[in-house]
């Protein structure tokens, strides 16, 4: 299996191609060398889905259990061994991982060729597109590291080109800033991931994620403290990356950079790192039940808290992220029950709409000179017909329409292990249940808002086919991805479930209750769907928005959701004032008051010394008739 | 012989660019380069020899009778190990006390050679336009410094080894205080006075080893590998190791101790920086190494969680200053407090992994903050300024260089995929079982380098450029690095790179000597 090794080295070759010569390159051949290489990657990929359901998956897939995880391994020499330690460059490809290179080169494949037009003119281009291709790479050697050093190393990759992105536009200090928060909050994460790595080297001696995980069910005590500490520690790294309470505030800001990139940040890479990680280590969290709860809980708690905040934005690129937060909430919720299938079928599907719907705006954006507050939009339902539809998919499948949509039948999954596996419950279910409310809610408010009504800014320019066929591929697949895995009543197709089953175990149920729970799932997103028309599109007959506009505690409520529940303020005031504060009172180094105290008494013991030496005659003859006396005194 | 060489080359070097410049200015650069660059050649020898040849047990190449083994063999407990010297040269110096020429090299020794004569190169190479005032002293006093680096990564005797300290400093001394920015006067005299406290108490330290060894052996010598043989008191071991230490921890630097070096880094002429940051510090690191921990191993491990204590306090100061600095290179300085903490605490957890993550931190550092020390110096060539505020927006006008500086920051910050990441992680791996704790305090410093590494990029090459009264946008400033730069940051950046993603020749080489120094302490 020498082709696995290619499909992280060629956008690596991207870019270096495009890191060393960028400059000198015409943007075509930029272009071609940028996309092109991911476009390669992905069709590389796809080769390699099909060999592996050639080669023995298929059994599984179709839904009998093969034993032994098929898995293909890759050793690309030595990286560094001292003492205990050894680490490679190994690669080791199985079907979890495998599902995340498809999303990351299938769906990047798309946001590049997007990007290609989207870019075109910027004076950066080649920079551009050397961070996607840089991006892209470190995504995949983080799915496809076989020990968690070298997963590491892609894990800090993908910050680093997220940081080179969102600030990708450098003038502005303000993306400056966003970079440096989305760079600086992620390693908060990422150290505790690290200390996570010491631990359980200090308890396994091996870094490698095989060793790991088949030696840690005999080596831990089933919820024991050290386990725990480790689980939470990867947990803390995966809340870092995934933007997930309490360290979802980058995500937001991060929308700074490009449309592309934030497609890219949202839906492929980055964010979806800590889904990977805690699916990748389950068999540490199976462990500990303790951090299974958390997990659950931090995801349920992410999930309404975001949702909340997106209902009440006004830029539609936040709308997206909040929502994006909200969504990794769902993943990270079926995590903690269990459900590790469910949480890679949503990401599955999320990861199409997502895309599709961070792309459509970004066409809207530039269609309408740079503008992101929706309420300067408006009637784009007949001018951008194309944009109109796709995004309607992605919308569809953001609220999970019953049926037609992809995101119902992995949100649907999720809502009923929330309530029926055995670390489910009604509070978890309850929680996910109203998020699926308020979800169906603002992306309803969203379409409404941006697509239907008056046009209240004139469109510029339309987008071209490079940015509507990335569109129409990806809305097809928000629409019908979904059909791989059907609930266990409906239909008895479960191809997504049965591909993974060899590495994710699926979790322990309580029967029954499902068409009351799909029923109420449904109900779900067609009340918030139904606000949501109510509200926006008959706004004008009804005029409620209106009236809770004046009321000031309703003001305030929104003011609270609409600046992300107040979290910035609190770690200004918590983390980042008193850091600023006291480094900026000790600039001068407290130390160095120490020496130039000690070269004041050197100097003033000169001063002192030097005026006894003065030359005159009287003086000495004093100091002398004095010594004497003090001698005599002493000898008597 | 060889060994000699090395040395010698680099003094002759200095002494041939004082005397020409006296009857034709320019050749002394050139002389400076060719001894540099002859020095490299050596040294790329031996280093291809030791790294392919089968180990440090190869043969050597250069027959002396003394070669393999020193005479005094320190380690009774391991009569098995091999021996990790891989050259010896003795020849008398003074033999009425004992004090012989004798240079002695294992894996540690060349790795540190090779850093210097490398940093050493680029020194002469960014000095190429900036220094125009008395060009033949400046190569003098920058080629001795080299010599006297260089002397102090090989002398294996006590008193060798002090002669080699003195003239590392003295001509660093100069260096800052006749070619420096306009407070030299200030940062040089401090330089001189800290560094020179620090060595009277080494050589009280030396002097009362020699006589303690002397009474009991009867022969008075300064001989590194007999005094090794000599027994100790547990209150000799521990005042004398003190002694050693107070020289080691001020060049290192230990907070509070570091105060010489923000003020000495940020005066110094670029090639003064670069040679402070990249080595100097360094052989306070080589001196525990080579001398605390193999001399007083019951005192050191004694003393060693509180030397660890030092070395978070180092990490998380150093970072924290770091931060809140307005002046670049005092920023960069900084820094290195905080690097250099990491070397205190991994040497100090006497563990074999933390000790080869200390052997790669003390290249990467001097790699890193040597290029970083570089780009500050190119920015000041520009725009004749090292203040924060007066810059910005730089990456329009010169991409290349802004492209670079983001690689060495990301080494800085301890991205893997750079040599950095692999000592910090190296020397944190290590000791955490240890010492859990502090290696939890430590690893703080991930964020607080993100910190400081990143606010430094926005000042300095992003955000809008400064308004052209406080920085005026002349040609010269807009310039992007030209091809002597880009051979300078080029090399660095190679350097960085595949000290990150294949670091094992380096470990290997320093394999032997981290083992039988480990073995000390695993009873």
């Amino acid at each position: 299996m020498n082709e696995l090794a290619y499909i992280p080295a060629l956008p690596l070759l991207g870019f270096l191609v495009l890191a060393l010569g960028g400059r000198r390159m015409s943007q075509k051949a930029v272009a071609i060398t940028g996309a092109g290489s991911v476009c390669a990657a992905a069709l590389l990929t796809m080769v390699l889905c099909g060999q592996f359901f050639g080669s023995g998956a298929v059994g599984a897939a179709a839904g009998h259990a093969s034993p032994a995880s098929v898995h293909y391994d890759l050793q690309l020499g030595q990286w560094f061994h001292a003492g205990a330690l050894s680490i490679s460059f190994g690669l080791r490809v199985d079907s979890l991982s495998l599902v995340f290179m498809f999303i990351i080169t299938f769906v990047g494949a798309l946001i590049h060729l997007y990007s290609t037009a989207f870019m075109r003119g910027d004076r950066d281009y080649a920079r551009f597109f050397a961070c996607m291709n840089l991006f892209v790479c470190a995504m995949l050697i983080l799915v496809m590291a076989d020990n968690l050093v070298l997963l590491y190393l892609g894990w800090e990759g993908v910050g680093l080109c997220s940081y080179l992105l969102i600030g990708f536009w450098y003038d502005s200090p303000a993306n400056c800033l966003a970079a440096n928060k989305a760079f600086i909050i992620t390693r908060i994460g990422d150290t505790a991931l690290l200390i996570g790595l010491f631990l359980l080297f200090k308890e396994l001696a091996t870094l490698d994620i095989a060793a790991i995980l088949r030696q840690s069910p005999g080596h831990f005590r089933l919820g024991s403290p050290v386990i725990t500490l480790i689980a939470l520690l990867f947990l803390a790294g995966g809340m870092g990356k995934s933007a997930q309470l309490p360290l979802q505030t980058w995500l937001p800001d991060a929308m700074a950079g490009p449309s592309p990139v934030s497609a890219l940040i949202h839906a492929a890479t980055m964010v979806t790192a800590g889904v990977y990680l805690i699916a990748r280590m389950h068999v540490l969290f199976q462990l500990s039940p303790l951090a299974m709860t958390v997990t659950a809980i931090t995801g349920a708690l992410t999930l309404l808290v975001a949702a909340c905040s997106a209902m009440v934005q006004t830029d539609i690129k936040r709308i997206l992220a909040y929502s994006t937060i909200s969504q990794i909430g769902y993943m990270f919720l079926a995590l903690g029950v269990g459900a590790y299938g469910a949480a890679i079928f949503h990401f599955f599907t999320h990861a199409f709409f997502k895309a599709l719907l961070f792309l459509a705006a970004g066409a809207v954006i530039e269609s309408l000179h740079h503008e992101h507050n929706i309420f300067r939009m408006g009637g784009l339902k007949d001018k951008l017909p194309v944009v109109y539809w796709t995004f309607l998919a992605g919308a569809a499948s953001l609220a999970a329409l019953p049926l037609v949509s992809a995101g119902f039948y992995s949100k649907e999954q999720i809502l009923w292990y929330a309530w029926r596996a055995a670390n489910g419950g009604t509070a978890l279910w309850l929680a996910a249940l109203a998020g699926a409310v308020i979800t169906a809610f603002y992306s309803t408010r969203l379409l409404l808002v941006v697509f239907w009504g008056e046009a209240k800014t004139s469109v510029s320019s339309r987008p071209g086919r490079l940015i509507t066929i990335p569109l129409i591929i990806l809305a097809f697949l928000s629409l019908t991805a979904g059909f791989v895995e059907w609930p266990h009543n409906l239909l008895p197709v479960h191809l997504f479930s049965g591909f993974l089953q060899s590495v994710l175990p699926a979790p322990a149920t309580r029967s029954g209750g499902e068409t009351i729970g799909q029923l109420l799932a449904v109900m779900a997103t067609l009340a918030g769907i139904g606000v949501g028309y109510q509200l926006y599109h008959r706004q004008p007959e009804i005029g409620i928005i209106t009236r809770w506009q004046q009321r000031p505690l309703a003001a305030a409520i929104r003011n609270f959701l609409f600046g992300g529940w107040g979290f910035d303020r609190l770690y200004d005031t918590l983390f980042v004032r008193p850091l600023v504060s006291i480094t900026r009172l000790n600039r001068a180094d407290i130390f160095d008051q120490l020496y130039v105290a000690v070269v004041r008494a050197a100097r003033t013991g000169h001063r002192l010394l030097s005026a006894s030496q003065n030359g005159s005659l009287r003086w000495y003859a004093v100091g002398v008739l004095m010594g004497i006396l003090f001698i005599l005194t002493l000898l008597l | 012989m060889i060994l000699v060489w090395i040395i010698g080359l680099l003094l002759c070097g200095g002494i041939l660019c004082w005397l020409t410049d006296t009857w034709k200015a320019g050749y002394a650069k050139w002389i400076a380069l060719a001894s540099v660059v002859a020095d490299g050649l050596i040294i790329s020898a031996l280093l291809v020899h030791f790294v392919t040849g089968t180990g440090p047990q190869a043969v050597s190449p250069y027959p002396a009778p003394q070669v393999t083994t020193p005479s005094a063999e320190p380690h009774a407990a391991s009569p098995h190990a091999a021996t990790p010297w891989l050259i010896d040269y003795r020849n008398t110096w003074i033999p009425s006390f004992g004090i012989s020429l004798r240079l002695s090299m294992d894996g540690l020794s060349l790795i540190l050679l090779s850093l210097t004569i490398f940093l050493g190169l680029l020194a002469v190479l960014s000095s190429w336009k900036e220094i125009s005032e008395r060009t033949g002293f400046f190569y003098f006093n920058l080629l001795w410094t080299l010599a006297g680096i260089a002397g102090v990564f090989l002398a294996t005797d006590l008193f060798l080894f002090y002669f080699f300290w003195e003239v590392m400093l003295v001509p660093m001394y100069l260096l800052i205080l006749i070619w420096g920015d306009s407070n030299r006067r200030y940062a040089a005299y401090k330089f001189f006075l800290f560094t020179q406290a620090g060595g009277l108490l080494m050589l009280l330290a030396i002097l009362a080893l020699y006589f303690i060894h002397g009474r009991q052996s009867g022969t008075y010598t300064f001989d590194y590998f007999a005094i090794l043989q000599s027994t100790l008191s547990p209150t000799a071991a521990r005042w004398i190791m003190l002694g050693f230490l107070a020289a080691f921890a001020v060049k290192l630097p230990v907070v509070p101790l570091h105060n010489w070096l923000p003020d000495a880094h940020s005066e110094a002429p670029t090639a003064g920086s670069i040679v402070l940051a990249g080595l100097l510090l360094k052989t306070g690191a080589y001196g525990i190494i080579r001398f605390v921990l193999p001399f007083f191993p019951q005192a050191s491990t004694a003393i060693a969680p509180w030397a660890m204590l030092a070395g978070v306090i180092s990490i998380v100061y150093g970072a924290l200053l770091a931060f809140a600095q307005t002046d670049l290179k005092r920023l960069i300085a900084y820094t290195s407090v905080s690097h250099m903490g990491f070397v205190l605490l991994g040497i100090f957890a006497m563990q074999e992994t933390a000790m080869q993550g200390v052997v790669i931190q003390l290249i990467a550092h001097g790699i890193s903050t040597g290029a970083l020390f570089a780009i500050a110096g190119m920015i000041k060539e520009r725009l004749h300024t090292r203040e924060l505020a007066r810059m910005g927006g730089l990456q329009t006008s010169m991409p290349a260089m802004g492209n670079l500086a983001m690689v060495f920051a990301m080494a800085s910050l301890g991205l893997p995929l750079f040599g950095n990441f692999i000592a910090e992680f190296l020397i944190l791996l290590g000791a955490f079982p240890q010492y859990a704790t502090l290696v939890v305090i430590a690893s703080t410093a991930l964020v607080f380098s993100a910190l400081y590494c990143l606010r430094m990029m926005m000042r300095v090459f992003f955000g809008p450029a400064a308004p052209p009264t406080i920085t005026p946008p002349t040609a010269s400033a807009q310039q992007d690095i030209d091809s002597r730069e880009w051979i300078i940051l080029g090399l660095l950046c190679v350097g960085i790179v595949l000290l990150g993603l294949y670091p094992q020749p380096v470990m290997d080489l320093a394999k032997e000597t981290i083992q039988q120094l480990t073995l000390n302490f695993r009873i």
